[in-house]
C-alpha cells in the first residue's frame, strides 16, 4: 500500500467551521456558542419537539444535534473549549435525546431474544445483519454512477468519515474484560495501528483529495441533508450516554457486519472511473479490515458483553436494528435524488472544490 | 495454575473465517513473506474470498456453513 501520508502534519485535523444555522433551534445553539447567552433555547427546543413531524429527519433540530456533540468531539474554531460542559447545551442536548431515543425504540423491530450467551448473540447478529436488502447503494456507485455521484458519495460520507470509529471509542471505559478488550483490538486498527498514516479517517482524507475535494472537519455539513447528520447523531447518542453502552456494542457490531462487502462495491466504483491505489486504498483497506472486525464485533465485542452484563441484550439488538435502519438512509437517498435526475447535496459544490 | 496464553492463537469462527492472533508470517511457497497489514487477520476458509488468503466476508453471500466445532475438554 502506498505511503501517501509521510508525516504527522498532513493527518491533523482542525476544529471546524460553524455551520449554517437551519431553523430555530439551531440559530439559537450557534448564537450561543458564538457567545450569545442562550436565554430562550429551552424553550424553542420544546416549542420545535412538539411540532416536528419526524425529529430523525428534521434538519433544525438534528443540526442543533450535531453542534452539540461537536463540542465534544474535535469542536468549532473560535469556540471556548469550555462550552463543552455549558449547562444550557447539556440540557438542550439531553432534552432532544429524549425524544430521539423513544422515536428510534418505536422505529425499530428487534429480532427474536437470542440466549445471553457470546455465541447465540453472534448468530443473531449474524442473521439480522445478512437479511439487509433493499436498494443497494453500493451496487449502484460499482455499476453506473458518474464521476459527480462518486463526489457526492465522498461528501456525504465526509460528515460521519473523517471522524471515523470515535463515536464509538466512548464506550471504551465503560466496558470491561473481554468487551473492552475486543472493542480496543478494533479501535487500535481504525486508528491506524500506532501509524498516524494509517488512521481510516487521514487514510479517507487522501481519498477527499484524490477527487478534489475539502478534506477538513466539517467542510462540507452545510452540503449534507438531516439523514446524514442524524446517522452521526444516532452514534454519539449511544456513545456518550454510559446507560447506552450495550446499544453503541450493538451498533458497532451491526456497522462491522454491513460493511466489508459494500466497500468492495465501492472500491470497484472508483477503479471503473479510472482512479487508482491512493483513491480506492481505503475501501480496499475496509474489506480486509472489517471481515476481521465483523468476527471480533460480534462474538468478542457484542457477545462477551453479553455474556458479561445479560441484562444488556436488548440494548445491544436495539443498537444493532438502529444502524441496519438509520445508517442506510443517505443511500437511499442518494439514490432516490440520482434516480430523480437530482442532486443529492442540498447545494452545488463550491466550484473552487473542483480543482482535481 | 495461570492458564497457558498460547502466543498465536487461532479462532475458528463458525461459517466464517480463521482468526489469527499473534505473531505469524504468512507466506507464498516459495517463501515471500504476504503483506500482513493488521495484527489479527482473518484466513479465508470457504475459498471464495477475492483477497485470499485473506478473508473478505463473501462467506456471507455464499452461504458458507461449518459443522459445530467439538471442543476437547
Ligand atoms: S471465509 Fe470469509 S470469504 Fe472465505
Amino acid at each position: 500500500m502506498p505511503a501517501l501520508l509521510l508525516d504527522d502534519d498532513a493527518v491533523l485535523q482542525r476544529p471546524m467551521v460553524l455551520p449554517v444555522a437551519r431553523g430555530p433551534v439551531s440559530a439559537e445553539v450557534l448564537a450561543l456558542l458564538r457567545g450569545g447567552r442562550g436565554h430562550d433555547l429551552q424553550p424553542l427546543v420544546e416549542a420545535a419537539l412538539a411540532a416536528v413531524a419526524d425529529v430523525l429527519r428534521d434538519d433544525d433540530l438534528q443540526l442543533a444535534l450535531f453542534c452539540l456533540y461537536e463540542v465534544h468531539y474535535g469542536g468549532f474554531a473560535g469556540v471556548p473549549d469550555d462550552l463543552e460542559w455549558s449547562p444550557v447545551l447539556s440540557a438542550a442536548r439531553l432534552r432532544i435525546e429524549r425524544d430521539v431515543e423513544a422515536v428510534l425504540r418505536a422505529a425499530v423491530r428487534l429480532p427474536p431474544r437470542p440466549e445471553p450467551t457470546a455465541a447465540a448473540v453472534a448468530e443473531a447478529l449474524f442473521a439480522i445483519t445478512s437479511a439487509e436488502s433493499g436498494p443497494s447503494l453500493a451496487r449502484h456507485l460499482a455499476r453506473s454512477a458518474t464521476l459527480e455521484q462518486l463526489r457526492e458519495f465522498l461528501v456525504q460520507r465526509s460528515v460521519y468519515t473523517l471522524k471515523e470509529a470515535d463515536p464509538h471509542s466512548w464506550a471504551i471505559p465503560r466496558l470491561s474484560g473481554r468487551a473492552k478488550a475486543a472493542l480496543v483490538e478494533i479501535q487500535s486498527d481504525e486508528y491506524g495501528g500506532g501509524r498516524p498514516g494509517r488512521i481510516h479517517s487521514a487514510i479517507f482524507a487522501g481519498t477527499m483529495r484524490s477527487l478534489g475535494l475539502d478534506d477538513a472537519a466539517g467542510a462540507y455539513v452545510d452540503l449534507v441533508p438531516a439523514v446524514v447528520l442524524t446517522s452521526l447523531n444516532t452514534m454519539s447518542l449511544f456513545g456518550l450516554n454510559r446507560r447506552l453502552r450495550g446499544a453503541v456494542v450493538g451498533h458497532l457490531a451491526a456497522f462491522e457486519m454491513t460493511s466489508a462487502v459494500p466497500n468492495r462495491f465501492y472500491g470497484n466504483a472508483f477503479r471503473r472511473l479510472g482512479f487508482g491505489e491512493e483513491t480506492t486504498w481505503y475501501f480496499d483497506e475496509h474489506v480486509e479490515a472489517d471481515a476481521v472486525h465483523e468476527q471480533i464485533a460480534a462474538r468478542d465485542l457484542a457477545g462477551g458483553l453479553v455474556a458479561a452484563e445479560p441484562e444488556l441484550l436488548d440494548d445491544v439488538l436495539f443498537g444493532a436494528a438502529v444502524s441496519l435502519l438509520v445508517d442506510g438512509w443517505p443511500g437511499e437517498h442518494m439514490l432516490q435524488r440520482w434516480a430523480a435526475g437530482e442532486s443529492s447535496l442540498r447545494a452545488p459544490l463550491p466550484e473552487e472544490a473542483a480543482r482535481g | 495454575m495461570v492458564d497457558r496464553v498460547p502466543p498465536v492463537l487461532i479462532v475458528a469462527c463458525p461459517d466464517g473465517p480463521l482468526l489469527v492472533r499473534g505473531e505469524v508470517e504468512v507466506r507464498t511457497p516459495d517463501g515471500r513473506a504476504l503483506p500482513q497489514r493488521r495484527r489479527t487477520v482473518a484466513l479465508c476458509r470457504c475459498g471464495k474470498s477475492t483477497i485470499k488468503p485473506y478473508c473478505d466476508g463473501t462467506h456471507k453471500i455464499i452461504g458458507f456453513r461449518t459443522e459445530p466445532e467439538t471442543p476437547e475438554d
